[in-house]
């Protein structure tokens, strides 16, 4: 990538970054709204770490890891909402005019959720640490966050594709409900062994899974390369997959 | 009276199927959060202190009933708002008719829809194995305090948007739904919830209203609990109405 095209990427995720200080009224439920869950998934369901299978580790901190990809889902689909309203304003149409590669422009898309998704991750980590939950290790910490940041964009690409084919915001819903259903169809509640039957299928196949227990590793365990590189190889293939969507997307927006 | 009531009833109604991405959220969002609450969690009904059940998915049918109804009450002010910012609103308050008919036409409409919610919850648990010990006597018991309940939400919506003027405003209140639905008994036995929820749970009228909804279904009608979730959903919907009746005031003063 050029260093032109570099600029490119960078401008298009300052105007993300901008927005949460321009427009924080919008920010902070996305801001507040992992927290919000963390702590009321703990308030209700705390009791659940009774059930073998929990071993020694709290439910608090076995959720605070769903928090995170949450936080990861919501950014991403958000970042599909504002692309839709970008497009029913125009402003993308007249960004497609700009003499950059319709790549360049797609990347500074995605690549501000990554950033933007670091705010409610931070609200979260200090909610959870004031609350007792352990320090993960700085290098539990730093797999973490790189794994939620990754995810943050590919989920990005998958609202994108949708916002480039419905060309609205109405589209939402499907965004958000998409990344939900993402993060949470996976063991987030319990071990898999407790699972439901039909639950645990769903999570075995679902790559998510592998990224869960990539971030869920410091919080639970020590760091490990065994939880670490199923949970790259499983972002990988969901960034690859959903590049790809995005991509075919732009295309026959543009054509 | 009653002719504009009806009108207006059957406007909302009309508007709400035109609209499907605001009935969306009323199913699908408490859809996913009961298949991933029962799934994930489909064993805690071994812990010491719950309450004897046929499986997770009964107990968890008045949680997702409870959830879909309050979200219905968002959605029912996000309406009411869009009709201020348009203007619909303001030409109704220029026609010969009584202002309090503008309230009631769409909270029966809101009532009318939350029927619906209840029978479709039901007859969706009946699809996944559940059974609903109260037979037909508990089905027209949950019938009752749910759409009474609903009312109830659709009039908080209303006062909320007659107050705010914009339905992003609306929008705003849908994490504070969350929260206030997390610290009651809707989704776990009180007996069960952490501190301080389990404190805060008793003081919850929606606790009142959830069990009041789940015990039709995990036992045969009791007066108690029924007539608990009566009073719970009566208060609501009596004090919800008097604020949006009194927000009318307001706005007609200004106006």
């Amino acid at each position: 990538m050029s260093r032109m095209q570099l600029a490119v990427v960078a401008a298009l995720v300052r105007r993300a970054l901008n927005e949460i200080t321009r427009v924080p009224g919008a920010a902070i439920p996305g801001v507040l709204a992992p927290t919000i869950f963390v702590v009321g998934l703990t308030s209700v369901f705390g009791q659940v770490d009774r059930l073998a299978g929990f071993g020694e580790v709290d439910f608090r901190t076995f959720v605070v890891p769903v928090g995170f990809l949450q936080a990861a889902g919501f950014t991403g689909a958000a970042t599909g909402v504002n692309l839709a309203r970008d497009i029913e304003r125009g402003w993308f149409d007249r960004l497609l005019l700009c003499p950059a590669p319709r790549l360049t422009v797609l990347t500074g898309v995605v690549a501000s959720a990554g950033l933007r998704c670091l705010l409610p991750v931070a609200f979260l980590f200090a909610v959870a640490l004031a609350t007792g939950v352990p320090f993960p290790g700085v290098d539990g910490l730093l797999v973490a966050l790189l794994l939620v940041m990754g995810l943050a964009s590919t989920l990005a690409c998958f609202a994108v594709t949708l916002a480039l084919r419905f060309r609205t915001q109405q589209a939402a819903p499907l965004m958000q409900m998409g990344a939900f259903a993402g993060v949470l169809f996976t063991p987030a509640y319990a071990p898999e062994e407790l699972l439901a039957g039909w639950l645990e299928a769903i999570a075995t196949v679902n790559p998510v899974t592998h990224v869960l227990a990539g971030v869920r590793q410091g919080f639970v365990g020590e760091v490990t390369w065994g939880d670490t590189w199923p949970a790259g190889l499983a972002l990988a293939g969901m960034a690859v997959a959903f590049g790809a969507f995005a991509a075919r997307g732009l295309r026959r927006y543009s054509s | 009276m009653t002719r504009v009531v009806l009108a207006l009833t059957r406007r909302s109604l009309r508007g709400s199927l035109r609209r499907p991405q605001f009935l969306a959220p009323l199913v699908i969002f408490p859809m996913l959060f009961l298949a991933v609450n029962v799934g994930g969690l489909t064993e805690t009904t071994s812990l010491e202190g719950f309450p004897a059940v046929r499986g997770f998915l009964d107990f968890q049918l008045a949680g997702a009933l409870t959830q879909s109804l309050l979200i219905s009450g968002v959605t029912t002010g996000i309406a009411s708002a869009l009709e201020i910012e348009g203007g619909f609103f303001d030409r109704l308050v220029a026609s010969p008719i009584p202002r309090v008919a503008i309230v009631l036409g769409r909270l029966v409409a809101t009532g009318l829809l939350a029927g619906v919610q209840v029978l479709f919850f039901l007859g969706l648990g009946l699809l996944f194995g559940a059974e609903i010990v109260g037979g037909v006597p508990g089905v027209l018991v949950v019938l009752a305090i749910g759409v009474l309940a609903g009312i109830g939400f659709g009039a908080i919506g209303q006062a909320i948007a007659l107050r705010a003027r914009n339905a992003s405003t609306v929008q705003g209140i849908f994490p504070l739904v969350l929260v206030v639905l997390f610290v009651s008994s809707a989704f776990f036995p009180r007996a069960l919830l952490s501190a301080p929820a389990d404190s805060i749970a008793r003081f919850n009228p929606l606790s009142y209203l959830a069990d009041g909804l789940r015990d039709p279904i995990i036992s045969t009608v009791s007066l108690a609990p029924v007539l608990e979730g009566f009073a719970a959903a009566a208060g609501i919907a009596a004090v919800a109405m008097a604020l949006s009746v009194l927000a009318l005031r307001g706005r007609l003063r200004e106006a």
